[in-house]
């Protein structure tokens, strides 16, 4: 099942491992912003947004729409962020505000049929067949040559983005006004809402702000992926690994889980191509009998 | 156990339920019904073995279809092995089954001894976690499960005791014996005093514990249970469809499971079942009248979880039977004692 003569053909060799460890990292990045959502979500709402994927495959499609239109890379990733944000708002306010501190299954129910919806809203309006949007003018450019192996200047800026926006959403929760009510009210909602705050209204933004975070990695997904109804779900299953691994509400942890699974995904790929997944899944199994709070997770989470 | 009466009722009910059954798949003379059905004794296994785990003992496994998959791929791969035939002769089929399900519940014991120390979420995605690495280990395992191909080339079904199950007559009959075996087995497990300790567990395992009560063995017992069962459905669809498939142990597999119990009801035993029928038959209609079956499902499943915000039959009992009864009672007491006498009377 594991093919270990390609795996140390790859490890002897320092031009497979560039490009093995840049496709690892990019496949990383994309994952940690949409675990970054899911985990954010959850630590502040303790809710799990199981229809996460939907917003990623949005921003994907609106990205692709506006890029279409404009031929600005830039517009099309803000029209990425910007519109899963919008839809993460309207499906938080309609439907999941709803079902806040029911079982788990209410949610689950609930996400289960927007994800069914929204495939099916896709298929009507962009097409069941796969889009792609192709990588942006910029960065046409040959790629750079390192130690053998190449690294397309796309990868370097997604990532480079991946991070500053990771960094970004960590210091709002952190250090900001936004992010101290925002994390007041998750602890104690009745109080803040008499210091005269309105609590249903930071949770939508927050709300707002996890699904705007799946969406900016739909955009910048769609330039190397191509897109189709239903590319939600695989990045929804993985972006879970990743916020279980890490531990449940640490953005940091999602981090380190990210680049993790992101390379044995890359790695895995030459050693062992059918058992990916089921390595990621035997990782996640590990953690949760082991270290059920995760790697970087703190107190203990009901 | 002792039988209670209240059990008596119960294998009557079960015995007229098998009768009604039998009467559906052999007096009309089309596939349909049997084929209908075949597939909600599966699937209607798979719901409410689950059922035991969340409805009854509060444990959420989003990886049940786990042991539904691995009882179907145990009988196929059993079947298919020449030498295990050749072994067994005539009586394949039967030790294969008992083979089958005996595979299940010790998979299940394995796997419920490291998840049920967990709590709720921790609990879900371990499950989650188990399932979908069984569910890659199919589809690399290629030499043996044939990979996403699935169980290829069938199943052969060698005749026993006279019983012919690749006659579509005798495979349903035998199904629905095997189905209605198994809702018995489940009543019993739920209307004992163990299916009283399982609703304390769910209702307070603090207090359940104090009472001098082992949760963890418990819950596994109930965990290896509701495994076995959702085994024997899987055989069931394994002998239906003569093969064994991938999708069996996917997520969407176990997702689809919990939406059966949430639509039919949790509280009521045969909840899950009503649940099942409802989706299969939803599942039907909506590819009959429409291209757009995912958007129609999506939006029944809202309309459920949001407008009844309970499954069907609890909101039957819940809203309607148990008002009544309610409304009765109140009636009976105003009414003499000779009124009720003769209502009792009418009931048995």
């Amino acid at each position: 099942m594991i093919e270990f003569d390609a795996l140390a053909t790859c490890f002897s060799s320092t031009a497979c491992l560039v490009n093995q460890v840049s496709s690892g990292l990019i496949i990383g990045m994309l994952l940690f912003l949409v675990a970054s959502g899911v985990t954010l979500i959850f630590g502040v709402l303790h809710v799990i947004n199981f229809a996460h994927g939907s917003f990623y495959m949005l921003g994907a499609y609106f990205a692709y729409t506006v890029y279409a239109g404009t031929e600005s890379f830039f517009l099309a990733a803000v029209a990425g962020a910007v519109g899963a944000g919008i839809a993460g708002i309207i499906f938080e306010r309609l439907l999941m505000s709803r079902v806040y501190g029911q079982d788990i299954l209410m949610q689950l129910l609930v996400c289960y049929a927007v994800i069914l919806i929204v495939d099916d809203l896709v298929k009507i309006i962009w097409g069941a067949e796969y889009l792609a949007m192709g990588v942006p003018d910029e960065f046409r450019v040959p790629p750079w040559r390192v130690a053998g192996g190449f690294i397309p200047p796309f990868y370097l800026f997604l990532v480079a983005a991946s991070v500053v926006i990771g960094i970004g959403t960590l210091i709002l929760v952190t250090r900001t006004r936004f992010g101290r009510i925002v994390r007041a009210a998750a602890h104690n909602p009745a109080m803040v809402s008499a210091l005269g705050i309105r609590v249903p209204l930071y949770f939508a933004l927050l709300f707002g702000l996890g699904c705007a975070l799946a969406g900016v990695a739909g955009a910048l997904a769609a330039p190397v992926r191509s897109l189709t109804p239903g590319m939600g779900f695989g990045i929804l299953v993985e972006s879970f690994i990743v916020t279980v691994i890490g531990g449940m509400g640490s953005i940091p942890g999602a981090f380190v889980a990210a680049i993790i699974l992101g390379l044995t995904r890359s790695f895995g790929s030459v050693g062992f191509p059918l058992f990916v997944d089921g390595a990621m899944f035997l990782m996640m199994a590990l953690v949760l009998i082991f270290r059920p709070t995760g790697l970087l997770g703190r107190g203990v989470l009901k | 156990m002792t039988l209670t009466p209240s059990f008596r009722r119960d294998f009557i009910v079960a015995a007229a339920g098998l009768v009604l059954l039998l009467a559906v798949g052999l007096f009309i003379d089309h596939p349909w019904p049997r084929d209908f059905l075949t597939a909600v004794f599966a699937y209607g296994l798979l719901a409410m073995s689950l059922n035991l785990l969340i409805g009854y003992t509060g444990l959420i496994s989003f990886g049940h279809a786990a042991f539904f998959a691995f009882g179907g791929y145990c009988f196929g791969l059993l079947l298919q092995s020449d030498a295990f035939i050749a072994g067994m002769g005539g009586a394949a089929i039967p030790v294969a089954l008992v083979l089958a399900i005996a595979g299940t519940a010790l998979y299940s014991l394995i796997i419920g001894a490291i998840c049920v120390r967990l709590s709720e979420i921790y609990f879900a995605f371990l499950t989650l976690a188990f399932q979908m690495f069984l569910y890659s280990l199919i589809i690399s395992w290629v030499d043996l499960t044939g990979g996403d191909q699935g169980l290829m080339g069938g199943i052969p079904r060698p005749v026993f005791l006279g019983i012919d199950l690749s006659d579509q007559i005798h495979r349903y009959v035998f199904c629905a014996a095997l189905f209605v075996a198994c809702l018995v087995f489940l009543r019993v497990v739920t209307e004992s005093s163990f299916g009283y300790t399982l609703r304390m567990i769910r209702d307070n395992p603090q207090r359940a514990a104090f009472l001098g009560i082992n949760v963890f063995r418990v819950k596994l017992i109930c965990f290896v249970i509701a495994g076995s069962v959702a085994g024997v459905g899987g055989i069931i669809l394994a002998l239906f469809t003569s093969g064994a498939y991938p999708e069996w142990a996917f997520c969407a597999q176990s997702g689809e499971a919990i939406f059966m119990i949430m639509l039919g009801g949790l509280t009521v035993f045969v909840g899950p079942l009503v649940g099942a029928v409802a989706l299969i038959l939803l599942n039907d209609m909506v590819q009959l009248y429409t291209s757009h079956t995912e958007l129609v499902t999506g939006i029944v499943i809202l309309a459920v979880v949001l407008g009844l915000r309970k499954g069907m039959l609890d909101f039957v009992k819940e809203d309607i039977v148990e008002p009544y009864l309610e409304r009765r009672r109140g009636a009976d007491r105003a009414a003499s004692t000779e009124t009720r006498a003769v209502g009792d009377g009418a009931e048995t």
